[in-house]
């Protein structure tokens, strides 16, 4: 359940990412505060930054770079993450208070709450909901995309290898929000088909 | 004027046209000191019962499975904490200060519209306490602080419950609104002779931009709300995508308020930084135009991020970067006066005290909300976070941080001034600890949680994802939050009952509110004085002394009048006399009209909204006969042998002033409905 440990290449970018992030803030934080305890231990070290030298040298010298880098690489990382293209297998994400139902090219909806993959490939999951705003969210295998009523949303997925991942609601839709969880399960390649043509 | 009076004649004749009357007479009370007072206890009040939310909110989620309260009540919670504490108790707590504070360090004599302060704190009053009644009968607002839709249309919340908050919040609103004209006004206008812009002390800046931001940035909540009440009462489909609505107009409404508002909130306390810190610092502020221009940038990029909290709902990837970007880019104002502030105490001779211990808390935990948001703006890690207990962690720190620890800092260097008495016990110190640690406990490891995986608004959750020990430590650290919030009361309560009494001027502070007997006499200043250089670096215990004895401008009392002086809004040089209503209960008997308008909204008696409506204009339109003057009297003598015309006969008086501003929040509201116009025809899927 954890995006701290993804199991496909799109989170797993994620997840690095918010370790860059986390390992800049430290250092950041670090500074900042260390400045301020040194303004009371040892002020004679900072008395000579001028206010010029602290204002500028604080407020756009250090973050600038630091936020063109960090905003230009997130945007490079969004852009790959993007449904470009059609993705090989596209499945439905239906919700409706408080299920999520799926759906595969040429069949109807499932009940069991279970969302079928292949490993190792890129799914598209189109997400949609029958009433009020749901969010389709599977920490491991990548970030959450809303299902908002009049639209049709995408999200690309990836696992890695076979297994379960869990995925829950992330936004909130009313007294039944908690339980909103399911299933995604991904298989070898081959067993996927078997599934799917045993299903039609 | 004839001889001079000694300092405590002047101070009876002044208390005695300036006073409120006892026993019912003060609910008919106008003043400033009073009302300030009024609108930060009521906060305070909010505050507890917020915490108290928070409290049931923790207490069901320290384990997993937890049959404490169900859904349907914690879902009445967690709507009410947040709706509390954003709308009961922020807004109102930094504007109940900036009404207490503003004349004071601006060297007026009251604000600008006197009669508006009360009216907007009786709306304050009663539509807080709608809420309140609605949570105890058992039918809060269940659908989130931030109501999206559909979830909050009629359909799916069939009960009176987001009517209540509809309703509720836009009956509160009146009073941010009104607050906001004033303080424009009051800033702009009512300065002490000689008060350039230029020379206007940080807190004044700061409320001024937090002041214009709210004029602009109400409008779309308020439009938002009326829409969604004509949706839910009489079935226009505003945001229903089946006939033609689109419920992302909801999200985009709320959020081009939500965002500005976060700022909104923090403003007014970074204002209360640049004050206290130069004063234990021992120098003035460092970068004083810096700070000026950083919070101008910070308002204009407020307006511009509201998108962020929409990365997830399917815009294309190129529109959120630039709003990715914006974001990101708020980060600039606000290093930059993170910086000043700990250049100015590097460079000064900082020393400490209780309301710097606040301050190095807001460093520590308002530095880390800062650096977690500017996380939160890149799209891609946005899509994990958003909606999940990072978020949680994140608006946390950023608003204890940025909101409350200033707060703090700011309870323990004006209370001396408010209550004329100086802490003896040093509560104030483990309270802190306890705060600082139980804060910290509570939210630190809320980003964890919510990176492994738990949604915010669950009121379960199973225990074999590992958020069981996370969960119980934010419950035990939220316990020790309040023991230190419990602290902090038992010591105001103590330095109420025995604090020990100062002369004048505790801190050695260097602006004008101390300038004052303590605590303030309704009139605040016998005189008011010419200023003739920075207003932040003044000597308030040499200005005092001279302005008791009635030196300086208006320092005398004149035929009963309430009297102050208008300035030019750039030079701060004297226009004219403005003439102050008396305490009077029209404010209350409108707002209780105004309230019987919005319940009959409420309880859907729409035969009485219309009769309530009238009543409301027939009592406004009651308001300017007491005030009206039919002669012209020609300049008067203002003291220091200087003359001014009175008010009604100078032509940039602050009547002229406030409609501009009010023209200006009418026009957003009326822009925001355009925009919403616009965007169901173009950009909706229908």
């Amino acid at each position: 359940m954890s995006a701290l440990d993804p199991a496909g290449p799109r989170a797993q970018n994620l997840a690095t990412l918010w370790w860059i992030m986390l390992a800049g803030s430290a250092v950041l934080f670090v500074l900042v505060m260390g400045l301020l305890a040194l303004s009371y231990i040892r002020p004679e070290w900072l008395s000579r930054l001028s206010a010029a030298q602290w204002i500028v040298g604080g407020g756009l010298v250090l973050p600038l770079p630091i936020l063109i880098l960090l905003t230009g690489t997130a945007l490079v990382l969004g852009e790959q993450l993007l449904p470009r293209g059609a993705a090989p297998i596209s499945v439905e994400a239906h919700a409706e208070r408080w299920a999520w139902r799926f759906g595969y090219p040429g069949s109807d909806l499932t009940d069991d709450g279970t969302l079928h993959i292949p490993a190792g490939e890129p799914v598209d999951v189109m997400v949609t909901t029958a009433d009020v705003i749901h969010s389709f969210w599977v920490p491991r295998l990548g970030g959450k995309i809303d299902a908002i009523p009049g639209r049709r949303n995408v999200i690309r997925l990836e696992a890695d290898a076979p297994g379960i991942y869990w995925g829950i609601c992330a936004e909130y839709c009313g007294p039944g929000h908690d339980s909103m969880m399911f299933r995604v399960e991904a298989h070898p390649m081959a067993e996927y088909r078997r599934l799917r043509e045993g299903a039609s | 004027m004839s001889a001079p009076l000694s300092p405590i004649a002047l101070h009876k004749q002044l208390s005695r046209i300036w006073g409120t009357p006892p026993g019912w007479g003060r609910l008919s009370s106008v003043n400033h000191t009073i009302l300030g007072k009024r609108f930060m206890l009521v906060a305070l009040l909010f505050f507890a019962i917020g915490g108290l939310l928070a409290m049931l909110i923790r207490a069901q989620l320290a384990t997993p499975h937890s049959a404490f309260i169900g859904p349907d009540i914690y879902n009445q919670l967690f709507t009410m904490h947040g709706t509390v504490m954003m709308f009961l108790f922020a807004i109102p707590m930094f504007e109940g200060l900036a009404i207490y504070l503003l004349p004071k360090i601006l060297g007026a004599r009251d604000m600008a519209f006197p009669r508006l302060t009360a009216y907007g704190f009786w709306c304050y009053v009663m539509g807080g306490s709608i809420l309140i009644v609605a949570m105890l009968a058992g039918v809060a607002p269940n659908g989130g602080w931030f109501m999206y839709t559909p979830l909050s249309s009629r359909p799916y919340t069939p009960g009176i419950n987001a009517d209540v908050w509809l309703l509720g919040i836009t009956f509160v609103e009146i009073s941010a609104v009104t607050a906001a004209i004033e303080i424009v006004v009051s800033i702009l206008k009512m300065r002490a002779p000689g008060m350039a812009l230029a020379r206007m002390p940080l807190f004044g800046w700061y409320m001024l931009i937090t002041a214009g931001m709210m004029v602009v940035g109400f409008p779309p909540l308020i439009l938002g709300s009326i829409l969604l009440e004509l949706e839910r009462a009489f079935g226009l489909p505003f945001f229903d995508p089946e006939r033609g609505g689109d419920p992302l107009l909801w999200q985009h409404l709320f959020w081009l308020f939500g965002h500005p508002e976060v700022y909104i909130i923090f403003l007014p306390a970074a204002g209360v930084l640049s004050t206290i810190i130069p004063v234990f610092a021992q120098r003035a502020i460092l970068g004083y135009r810096a700070l000026i221009a950083a919070i101008v940038a910070m308002g204009f990029l407020s307006f511009g991020l509201w998108v962020h909290h929409m990365f997830t709902v399917g815009i294309p990837h190129l529109a959120l970067a630039f709003f990715s970007a914006a974001s990101a880019l708020v980060a600039v104002p606000t290093a930059i006066q993170i910086f000043a502030w700990i250049g100015t105490l590097a460079s000064g001779r900082p020393r400490w005290d209780v309301p710097m211990l606040y301050v190095a808390g807001f460093f520590a935990v308002f530095v880390m909300g800062g650096l977690t948001g500017v996380m939160l703006a890149m799209v891609p890690f946005n899509t994990q976070a958003h909606d999940s207990y990072f978020v949680v962690a994140h608006l946390h720190y950023v608003l204890v941080g940025g909101f409350v620890f200033p707060m703090l800092a700011a309870l323990y260097y004006w209370l001396p001034h408010i209550t004329g008495r100086q802490s003896l016990y040093r509560l104030s110190v483990p309270a802190f600890w306890l705060i600082l640690i139980g804060f910290n406990a509570t939210f630190f490891f809320m980003h964890v949680t919510g990176l492994m995986g738990m949604p915010r608004r669950i009121s379960t959750y199973p225990s074999n994802w590992g958020w069981d020990w996370l969960n119980l430590l934010s419950s035990v650290g939220s316990f020790i939050l309040t023991m230190g919030f419990a602290l902090v009361l038992a010591d105001l309560v103590l330095q109420l009952r025995f604090g020990k009494p100062f002369r004048r001027d505790p801190w050695r502070a260097a602006t004008l509110e101390w300038a004052m007997p303590t605590p303030p006499p309704h009139y605040a200043f016998a005189a008011l004085p010419r200023i003739e250089r920075r207003a932040d670096q003044l000597r308030p215990a040499e200005i005092g002394p001279v302005l008791a004895r009635g030196d300086g401008y208006l320092g005398f009392a004149r035929d009963g009048q309430m009297e102050t002086l208008g300035v030019d809004m750039v030079s701060g040089e004297v226009e004219h006399v403005i003439v102050l209503p008396h305490p009077t209960f029209l404010p209350l008997w409108t707002a209780l009209a105004t309230a019987a308008f919005f319940l009959a909204l409420l309880f859907g008696q729409y035969w009485l909204a219309p009769l309530a409506a009238v009543v409301v204009v027939a009592l406004f339109l009651c308001w300017p006969s007491r005030l009206g003057r039919t002669d012209d009297l020609g300049p008067v003598d203002i003291g220091r042998g200087e003359t001014a015309p009175y008010d009604g006969e100078a032509s940039g008086n602050i009547c002229v002033l406030a409609n501009r501003t009010a023209l200006v929040t009418n026009g957003t509201l009326f822009a925001s409905l355009l925009f919403g116009g616009l965007f169901l025809a173009v950009v909706a899927p229908n």
